[in-house]
C-alpha cells in the first residue's frame, strides 16, 4: 500500500473545497485525508510549510480573490464525467436489514440512495438507509487493522489470527462467530469454509431487537424456522397486537409500501382496509390504526387469547380456557371484522414471547390467512436471531467454554441485556476478534480489529426472502484499508481467493444455475448486477445447526396447511405469564427512526424528529397523561423533569414526555441510545436500555411487567422538540379529515372550500383575489400529498436532507428551535371530544387519533415572502416554483415571518466548517463533506433557504429529456421526498403535463376563468389555508378514517 | 365690537432679558462640563462600550446569538426599531408641526426634541441593519443603487424597502431642519467665544451668518419650508413602518388600523420621551424659567390625548378580531390576552391606557415627579406595544405545529443597551457642545418690555 502523502492534501484542501478536491484527483477514487484525533501530529518541518505556505497564501489572496483551477483529468476514468452522476444497483446492509437501492455517485463519490424498485420492498427505503450513505464518510471508522490500540497490517492480523486459531483447534477449543442476523448466501459459505477449518465452531446469530418469539412460533406450528412474509397488500383487515410494521419492524419498508396501497382511496375505488391497534405506547403504526386500543403490555397474551376465543366461537373450534376477563375496548369489533374479511385479513403481533405468537398464528389458521396474506413457504430472512442460543453463548462464555470468538459486524457487548457479562467475559478468552467498521463497546474490547467495508465499498449479497436474492456492488473504491469481513473470513479459511471472485463463483454455482434464460454467466452476472436482484430456486449454505426449539410438535388441531400446536398448554403458560389485569407500572422498550443503536454516530438519524414525539437527540420515558396528572407533571416547550427509573436492579435517571396515547400504567423508552463509544456524535445520547431487557424463558422480552418503579426527582430536563404544540386547535382548513361512510356517502363532503361573503353573495377565495396569476407556458411544478397514506415515517425527512446539503444543528438549536429541515411532518392529536375553549383545545386526548401531515415549501402562485423581500430574493419562476436566490438574500427573515406554513429556514451561524457544530458532520470535514451533493449549493450563514422542490433533479431532469428530444416526464423528474416515500403518499409532477400521474390524481381540468388556468377536480384535494389565497402548487388529500363514526 | 383678550401668560417667566437667556444657556458651551455631565456621560458611554460587545459578537457569530427562532424571526430587534422611530416623532412634530400652527411655546423645548429625533433615528437605524443576516451586503443592496449584478433592483413592493426610504428621509430632513435651527446660536457663540478653537469650529458651523435681516428673512423662509415638508413625514413615517405589519398575511399584523395607531402611539411615546429628557436637563441646567410647568402641562395633555387614542385603537383591534368572524385573527387576540406572552399584554395595557389617563387629573399633570414617572411608563408600555405586536402575532400564527416561544439572550438586551448608549452619549454631548435651547426663538418669545422682578 502506497502511504499517503497528507502533507500535499493538507496544503489544498486549505485553498480547495472537497469538489475541487475530487476533481483535482487523477485516480477515481481519491485518498481521502486522515481527519480529527487519527490525524498524525505536526512536525517542526511541517509546521514550517504550512506557515511559509499561508504566508505565500495570505499575500496572493491580498492581491485578489483566491484563483481555483478545475484540473482535467488526465486519464479521464471511463463512465466517470465531472458533473453527470452514475447510477449503481446495490444492497443496504446493516444486520438483518437489507434493501435493494440504486446509488447514485457524482465523480466517483456516493452521495445518495433511492430504492430499487425491484427489490423485494419494491423500491421502499427507510430514513436509516437514506441516512446510510453518511456512515461511509464518518470520521470515526477505523482506517486500518488494529491489534488492542495499535495500527497493524492485514498481513500481521492473518498471521496472528491464523496462528491463534490453529492452535485453539489444536487444543480443540471452541471457537464461536457471534452476528447479527446473516442471510448472505457468500458469507454464510465462507463462514462454512471457516467452520470448516477449524472443526469447533459455532455461529451464534442474535439480534438486538429479536424476532425469535415469532420464529420459534412458526417452528412450533409449522416447522418453519423463520418469520413469514406478510402481504399486507391482500388485507382488508389488519389487527395488530403492538406489532410496529411500520416503524421498527423489520422489513418496515416493504410493509410501508404495502400499506400505502390498501390506504390510498379513490371515487372510483372507495374501499381501504381497516386497522385495528391494541398497544401500549403510541407507536407509528398505532399512530395509523382506525381504532387504537391502549393495553398493558402484561396483557398482551390475554388479548391474542381472547381474540382467538371470539373467532373460535365463529369458526365452532374449542376456545383456549382460563383467558378472559380482560376488559379491551374494540377487541370483539375486530373479531367481527375480521371473521368477515376471513382470508384477507391478517393479525400480527409484535409480542417475542412464542405463547402469543403461537395464538396469532392459530387465529391466522382459524381465518385461513395462510396462503394469502402470510406466506410460510417463503420466509423472509430479515430476523434470523436466535436469543436461546445466545443466551447458550453468553452463560457459556461466562464459563470460560470458548476459546476464541469472533464477532462478525456485532455490538452485543452494547446491545444485548447480558453486555457487561459478555464483556467481562471477553477477557478470558483466548482470542478475541472483531470485523466491526468501528471501535465501538465491542470491537474495543477485543484483541484484534479486522475492519470491515462500508457496504457501499464492498461487494455483498443477502436473500431477503427465501429465493429472493439482491446484489451489493460497491460504488466506491475502500476509503481506508479496510477489508470485507467475507475475505477476512476467508483469508483466516486459508482461501487466497479475493471476496469479489468467491462471491461471483458461488453466484455462478448457484444463481446462475438455478435459472435458464440464458448461458452465458458474463451475461447473466451483468444483467443480475444492472437489475441488483435475482429471483429463483438456490439451496445456500449453513453451518449446520442443531435443533434449537424445545416445543415439542403437537397432535392436535391438524389442518389442512399443516398448522399444529398445542393450544391448551400455550393457553396455560398464557394465564401464568399475562394478566387479564394489573395494577403494575410496566415498561414497553421499543426502537424509534435512529434504529437499534448500530447508526447512533449518525447525525441526521439523531435529529431526524421522532415521528410521534419530535423529540430529537434524546431518548426518554414516554408516560401516559394519566400518571402526568397524578404526579403533576406538565411538559410546556420541551421544559421537563427526569425521574429515576428502576428495573430490577437497575437504576437510571431519565427525562419523562408525557405521551398522548400511552396505555395507563405503561411507560415506554427507545433502545438504541446512551453509546458509549458510538463517534462524537452518538456518545451519550440518552440513555442505554439494552440492559432493562429482561430475558424470560431465554426470549429476550421487549415489555417488563414487573419491578418497575418510577419517582419523579423533579430535576429539570430539556428535550429538543421540533414540535411542542400537540393539537391542530379546531382549525379545520389545515387537517381535513372524514370517515370512510361519509366518502362514499358523498366525496364532495368531506372537503368544504372556504366561501366569502360578497355583494354578489357568497364567492370562492380565487374569485374575488386581486392577484392576476402567473402565465405558465411550459412546466407548472406542484406536489400531491395524500394524508391516507402518509405514515408519518421520516424517510423523506432524511432523502431530502442528503439531497439538499441540509446541516445538522444540534441539540441546542434545536431546543432554541432552529432546526433546519427543509421538509417537516407535522402531527397533530386530536383534542378531547368535550374541549370547547382553547385551554381545552391545547391539550390532547387521552387517547387520541393521529394525524400526520409533511410540510415543506407550498410554493404559493400568490407567495406572500416574495412580496416582502426588499432585494427581490426569492421570486417566483415561470414553472410555479418559488425559488430562492441564496446570493442575493440579505436575511431580513421578513420572508419566514410573512409565511404562513412556517417552512422557511434561516442560517442563523455558519454550520459548516465551523468547529461549534461538530456534529454537523457532513459539513465539517473533507472527509463529510464527500457526502454532499454538488449540485446543491452549501448555505452561507444569514441567508434564508427552504424546500426548492429539489430544483437541482428538475433541471437535470429537463436537460435530460431536452437532449432526448422530448417533452420530461414522470421518469425524468421527481423530487428526494417523493422518490423516498415507501408508501407512495407524496407525488411529484408536471400539473400541466396530461400524461401525468399528478395531473390525474388530481383530476386537473382546464379552467379559462382562473388565475393559472386550472382548477382541481379531486374531491379530497385541497391546499392548507385556501382562504388565504395563497394559491399553492402543493395539494393535500384529505384524510379518511375507516371508523364507522367519527 | 371689540374683543379682548385674555392676558397670556408668558413663555418664559423669571423676567429674564435677552443678555440673561444668551448667558444662561451659553455658559454650559462655554465652560467646563459640571460634575454631573462628566458622571452622567461617563455611564452612557460605558453602556455604548457594553453594549457594543454584544454588537460585535452578533456581527461576527450570526443573528443566532439573539433568541429568534424558526418561527419567530424578529423580536426585540424591530421591537426596538419602531420603539425608537416613535420616540424620534415627538421632535419633529413639536418643530414642525408647532411651527405651522404658530405654538409660540415650543421654541423652549424644540432643539432638544429634534436632538432626540436625530439620535432616536440613528439609534433605530442600527436596528434594520443589524437585524439582516448578511448586514455587509444588505445595508447597500438595499437601496436602489445601480450595479453590476447584471438586471437586479430592489424590489419595490417590500414595505421594508418603503421604510429605507422614509426613515432616510426622515433622518435628512430632521437632520436639515435641526441644523438650520442652530446656525444663528452657532453665531451667538462664535461672537462669545473667547479661544480660537472654538471661534474657529463655531465659526465654521454657524456658515457666516452675520444676524442681517437678510439672513433672518432667509431663516424665517427655510423654516417655513422645512416645516412644511417636515409635517407630512411625522405622518408618513410611522405610517409607512406600521406597513411592515399592516400589508403582511400574519394574524394580529394584517391590520388597517395600524397607521393611525402607529403615529398616535409614536406622538405618544415621543412625547414621553421629550418630557424624560427635558425633565433631566431642566433640572441639571437650571432651565426651569425656560421649560415652565406650562410647557409641561401642555405636553402631558397631548399624552393624554395621543394615549386615549392608542387605547381605543387597542379596543378597536379586539372588536375587529370578534367581528371578522376570522378564527386565526380571534385567537391571535385572545392568546395575546390570555396566551403565554399575557404579562405582556397586560403591561402594555397598564402602561399605555390607565396610565396616562392620570393625566385627567391636573395635581398629576403639573407635578414634576409625577410626569417624570409616567413618562418613563409610557415607554415602557410602548416597547411593550410593539413586543406585543410583533412576538405575540408571529409565535402563534396559522399552523399549531410551527408555534414557538421566544426567550431574549443576552445578546438581544446588550444590543438595545448599546443604542441607549449611543442615544444617552449622543445627547450628552450635544447637551455640552451645542446650545440646548433655541437661544434665537426664545428671545423672540420673550416680553419685550421685561423688567427683573428682583
Amino acid at each position: 500500500m502506497k502511504k499517503v502523502n497528507k502533507t500535499y492534501w493538507k496544503g489544498l484542501e486549505q485553498l480547495t473545497n472537497d469538489t475541487e478536491f475530487v476533481k483535482n484527483a487523477q485516480n477515481e477514487f481519491p485518498e481521502v485525508p486522515g481527519e480529527g484525533e487519527d490525524a498524525p501530529s505536526r512536525s517542526r518541518r511541517d509546521f514550517l510549510k504550512m506557515m511559509g505556505f499561508s504566508l505565500a497564501a495570505a499575500s496572493l489572496a491580498a492581491c485578489e480573490a483566491p484563483i481555483r483551477k478545475a484540473i482535467p483529468y488526465l486519464n479521464k476514468p471511463v463512465d466517470v464525467d465531472p458533473g453527470i452522476p452514475n447510477y449503481y444497483a446495490s444492497t443496504y446492509f446493516n444486520g438483518g436489514d437489507v434493501y435493494s437501492v440504486v446509488v447514485k455517485t457524482r465523480e466517483g463519490r456516493p452521495i445518495k440512495l433511492d430504492g430499487n424498485k425491484h427489490g423485494v420492498a419494491e423500491g421502499a427505503t427507510t430514513g436509516q438507509v437514506e441516512a446510510s450513505v453518511l456512515n461511509l464518510y464518518d470520521t470515526n471508522r477505523l482506517q486500518n487493522p488494529k491489534k488492542g490500540e495499535a495500527d497493524i497490517t492485514w498481513e500481521t492480523l492473518d498471521a496472528e489470527v491464523k496462528s491463534k486459531l490453529s492452535s485453539i483447534q489444536a487444543k480443540g477449543g471452541k471457537i464461536a462467530v457471534v452476528s447479527e442476523t446473516v442471510n448472505s448466501p457468500s458469507i454464510k459459505k465462507a463462514l462454512k469454509k471457516f467452520a470448516d477449518k477449524y472443526q469447533n465452531v459455532e455461529h451464534v446469530m442474535y439480534d438486538p431487537i429479536s424476532e425469535y418469539g415469532v420464529m420459534a412460533a412458526h417452528k412450533a406450528t409449522f416447522g418453519v424456522d423463520a418469520v413469514p412474509s406478510y402481504d399486507l397488500t391482500k388485507a382488508d383487515v389488519i389487527v395488530s397486537v403492538a406489532s410496529d410494521f411500520l416503524g421498527s419492524r423489520s422489513n418496515s419498508g416493504q410493509f410501508s409500501k404495502a400499506y400505502g396501497k390498501i390506504r390510498k382511496v379513490s371515487k372510483d375505488n372507495p374501499e381501504m382496509s381497516r386497522h385495528y391497534q391494541f398497544e401500549s405506547n403510541l407507536s407509528l403504526t398505532g399512530a395509523n390504526a382506525d381504532y387504537r386500543t391502549p393495553i398493558k403490555p402484561s396483557q398482551e397474551g390475554f388479548v391474542v387469547g381472547q381474540l382467538y376465543n371470539l373467532l373460535a366461537k365463529k369458526a365452532g373450534a374449542a376456545p383456549l380456557s382460563g383467558v378472559s376477563g380482560a376488559e379491551v375496548a374494540n377487541l370483539e369489533k375486530a373479531a367481527n371484522d375480521l371473521w368477515k374479511a376471513k382470508g384477507k385479513s391478517l393479525v400480527i403481533a409484535g409480542s417475542n414471547d412464542p405463547d402469543v405468537q403461537i395464538v396469532v398464528n392459530a387465529i391466522n389458521n382459524l381465518l385461513t390467512n395462510y396462503g394469502s396474506t402470510i406466506n410460510i413457504d417463503k420466509p423472509a430472512y430479515y430476523r434470523l436471531g436466535n436469543d436461546r442460543k445466545m443466551n447458550a453463548f453468553v452463560s457459556g462464555l461466562a464459563k470460560g467454554e470458548y476459546s476464541a470468538v469472533i464477532f462478525y459486524n456485532a455490538n452485543p457487548v452494547y446491545n444485548h441485556p447480558k453486555g457487561d457479562q459478555i464483556a467481562s467475559a471477553l477477557s478470558k478468552v483466548e482470542l478475541s476478534v472483531a470485523t466491526n467498521g468501528t471501535s465501538d463497546e465491542t470491537s474495543s474490547l477485543s484483541q484484534y480489529i479486522a475492519p470491515d467495508h462500508h457496504f457501499l465499498e464492498a461487494w455483498n449479497d443477502a436473500e431477503p426472502v427465501k429465493g429472493h436474492f439482491t446484489l451489493g456492488q460497491p460504488a466506491i473504491r475502500p476509503l481506508f484499508k479496510t477489508r470485507n469481513a467475507g475475505e477476512s473470513f476467508l483469508a483466516w479459511s486459508g482461501e487466497t481467493t479475493s471476496y469479489y471472485d468467491f462471491l461471483r463463483n458461488n453466484w455462478k454455482e448457484g444463481q446462475f444455475a438455478a435459472q435458464s434464460s440464458t448461458g452465458d454467466f458474463d451475461q447473466f452476472w451483468n444483467e443480475t448486477l444492472y437489475k441488483g436482484v435475482f429471483a429463483g430456486d438456490v439451496q445456500t449454505a449453513e453451518i449446520t445447526e442443531t435443533a434449537t426449539s424445545d416445543e415439542a410438535p403437537a397432535t392436535e388441531g391438524q389442518s389442512s396447511t399443516g398448522f399444529t400446536a398445542n393450544l391448551a398448554a400455550v393457553a396455560s403458560r398464557i394465564k401464568k405469564n399475562y394478566k387479564a389485569s394489573s395494577s403494575n407500572i410496566e415498561l414497553a422498550l421499543y426502537t424509534n427512526g435512529t434504529g437499534n443503536g448500530s447508526m447512533a454516530n449518525n447525525p441526521w438519524l439523531q435529529e431526524m424528529p421522532d415521528p410521534i414525539t419530535k423529540a430529537t437527540w434524546d431518548n426518554y420515558l414516554t408516560v401516559s397523561q394519566s400518571f402526568a396528572r397524578e404526579n403533576g407533571l406538565e411538559m410546556k416547550e420541551g421544559q421537563t423533569v427526569t425521574a429515576t427509573l428502576k428495573v430490577g436492579g437497575q437504576t437510571m435517571e431519565v427525562p419523562v414526555l408525557i405521551q398522548p396515547g400511552q396505555a395507563k400504567g405503561t411507560m415506554g423508552l427507545a433502545l438504541g441510545y446512551g453509546r458509549k463509544k458510538a463517534g462524537k456524535v452518538g456518545n451519550e445520547v440518552g440513555v442505554n436500555a439494552y440492559p432493562l431487557l429482561a430475558v424470560q424463558n431465554e426470549f429476550v422480552s421487549f415489555n417488563v411487567t414487573e419491578g418497575v418503579t418510577v419517582e419523579p426527582t423533579g430535576n429539570t430536563y430539556k428535550i429538543a422538540q421540533t414540535q411542542t404544540h400537540e393539537t391542530v386547535m379546531d382549525r379545520d382548513s389545515i387537517i381535513k379529515e372524514a370517515t370512510l361512510k361519509q366518502y362514499k356517502k358523498d366525496p364532495n363532503s368531506v372537503v368544504d372550500h372556504p366561501e366569502f361573503h360578497t355583494s354578489e353573495g357568497k364567492k370562492r377565495p380565487e374569485a374575488i383575489t386581486l392577484w392576476d396569476g402567473h402565465d405558465y407556458n411550459n412546466h407548472h411544478w406542484g406536489l400531491a400529498i395524500d394524508l391516507n397514506s402518509c405514515t408519518g415515517c421520516s424517510a423523506c425527512h432524511i432523502a431530502c436532507q442528503v439531497e439538499n446539503n441540509i446541516p445538522v444543528v444540534g441539540k441546542e438549536e434545536v431546543l432554541n428551535r432552529r432546526e433546519m429541515h427543509w421538509i417537516r411532518i407535522d402531527r397533530y392529536y386530536s383534542s378531547p371530544e368535550s374541549a370547547d375553549s382553547y385551554d381545552e383545545m391545547e391539550n390532547a386526548a387521552d387517547n387520541p387519533e393521529v394525524v400526520f401531515q409533511p410540510m415543506m415549501c407550498q410554493h404559493c402562485n400568490n407567495a406572500p415572502c416574495e412580496t416582502v423581500c426588499p432585494v427581490a430574493a426569492t421570486t417566483h419562476s415561470s414553472e410555479g416554483l418559488n425559488q430562492m436566490t441564496y446570493n442575493r438574500c440579505i436575511g431580513t427573515r421578513y420572508c419566514a415571518n410573512n409565511c404562513p406554513y412556517k417552512v422557511r429556514r434561516f442560517n442563523w451561524f455558519k454550520y459548516h466548517d465551523n468547529k461549534q457544530f461538530d456534529k454537523n458532520t457532513a459539513q465539517n470535514s473533507a472527509l463529510g463533506k464527500m457526502v454532499l451533493n454538488p449540485d446543491v449549493t452549501v448555505r452561507a450563514r444569514g441567508v434564508m433557504e427552504k424546500c426548492s422542490l429539489c430544483v437541482q433533479r428538475i433541471q437535470s431532469g429537463k436537460l435530460k429529456a431536452k437532449t432526448e428530444g422530448r417533452r420530461p416526464n414522470d421518469e425524468d423528474v421527481t423530487t428526494a421526498c417523493a422518490a423516498a416515500c415507501p408508501s407512495d403518499a407524496i407525488v411529484f409532477g408536471d400539473l400541466k403535463n396530461e400524461d401525468s400521474k399528478i395531473h390525474n390524481l388530481l383530476k386537473i381540468r382546464k379552467a379559462e376563468n382562473d388565475a393559472n388556468g386550472m382548477e382541481i377536480g379531486e374531491e379530497r384535494a385541497y391546499a392548507v389555508l385556501e382562504e388565504l389565497r395563497v394559491d399553492p402548487n402543493v395539494f393535500y388529500f384529505a384524510k379518511i378514517r375507516n371508523k364507522d363514526e367519527a | 365690537m371689540q374683543v379682548t383678550s385674555t392676558v397670556r401668560k408668558p413663555l418664559v417667566t423669571g423676567g429674564k432679558t435677552y443678555h440673561d437667556v444668551t448667558q444662561d444657556i451659553c455658559q454650559y458651551v462655554e465652560q467646563k462640563p459640571p460634575k454631573t455631565w462628566l458622571a452622567a456621560f461617563t455611564f452612557s458611554f460605558l453602556v455604548l462600550l457594553v453594549g457594543s460587545y454584544a454588537v460585535v459578537m452578533t456581527l461576527w457569530e450570526g443573528i443566532g446569538m439573539w433568541g429568534l427562532n424558526k418561527t419567530v424571526g424578529w423580536a426585540w430587534d424591530i421591537t426596538n426599531f419602531v420603539w425608537w422611530v416613535g420616540i424620534g416623532h415627538a421632535g419633529t412634530l413639536i418643530s414642525a408641526i408647532l411651527l405651522l400652527f404658530r405654538q409660540k411655546w415650543r421654541t423652549s423645548i424644540n432643539r432638544a426634541a429634534e436632538a432626540m429625533t436625530i439620535f432616536a433615528v440613528i439609534c433605530a437605524a442600527m436596528f434594520p441593519v443589524l437585524h439582516m443576516g448578511r448586514p455587509w451586503l444588505g445595508a447597500y443592496w438595499a437601496l436602489p443603487l445601480p450595479n453590476t449584478f447584471g438586471s437586479l433592483w430592489v424590489n419595490f413592493n417590500s414595505p421594508l424597502l418603503w421604510d429605507v426610504f422614509a426613515i432616510s428621509t426622515y433622518f435628512s430632513v430632521s437632520l436639515v431642519f435641526w441644523y438650520i435651527g442652530l446656525i444663528p446660536d452657532f453665531a451667538t457663540i462664535r461672537d462669545r467665544a473667547t479661544n480660537k478653537i472654538s471661534k474657529a469650529i463655531y465659526g465654521g458651523l454657524s456658515m457666516g451668518w452675520d444676524g442681517g435681516a437678510k439672513n433672518w428673512m432667509h431663516y424665517e423662509a427655510v423654516s417655513l419650508i422645512l416645516a412644511g415638508i417636515a409635517t407630512p413625514l411625522v405622518l408618513s413615517v410611522h405610517t409607512i413602518v406600521s406597513f411592515d405589519f399592516a400589508t403582511s398575511v400574519i394574524p394580529g399584523w394584517h391590520t388597517t388600523i395600524f397607521p393611525p395607531y402607529f403615529v398616535a402611539g409614536a406622538i405618544f411615546s415621543g412625547f414621553a420621551m421629550v418630557l424624560t429628557l427635558m425633565l433631566i436637563t431642566r433640572k441639571v441646567y437650571h432651565l426651569e424659567d425656560y421649560i415652565t410647568i406650562n410647557h409641561i402641562e401642555l405636553m402631558n395633555l397631548v399624552i393624554l390625548i395621543t394615549g386615549s387614542i392608542v387605547g381605543i385603537a387597542y379596543i378597536t383591534e379586539l372588536f375587529m378580531a370578534w367581528y371578522s368572524g376570522v378564527v386565526y385573527e380571534q385567537y391571535a387576540f385572545i392568546n395575546r390576552a390570555t396566551g403565554p406572552y399575557a404579562w405582556a399584554y397586560w403591561s402594555m395595557m397598564t402602561c399605555n391606557v390607565i396610565s396616562p389617563q392620570l393625566f385627567w387629573i391636573k395635581r398629576i399633570r403639573t407635578s414634576l415627579v409625577s410626569t417624570f414617572i409616567l413618562s418613563i411608563i409610557v415607554n415602557i408600555g410602548m416597547w411593550f406595544e410593539r413586543f406585543v405586536i410583533i412576538v405575540t402575532s408571529l409565535h402563534r400564527d396559522y399552523l399549531p405545529s410551527s408555534w414557538a416561544m421566544f426567550t431574549p439572550t443576552w445578546a438581544d438586551m446588550g444590543v438595545y443597551l448599546f443604542t441607549f448608549g449611543l442615544f444617552f452619549t449622543a445627547f450628552f454631548l450635544f447637551a455640552k457642545f451645542f446650545p440646548v435651547i433655541n437661544m434665537a426663538e426664545v428671545k423672540a418669545v420673550l416680553k419685550s418690555s421685561s423688567e427683573r422682578k428682583d
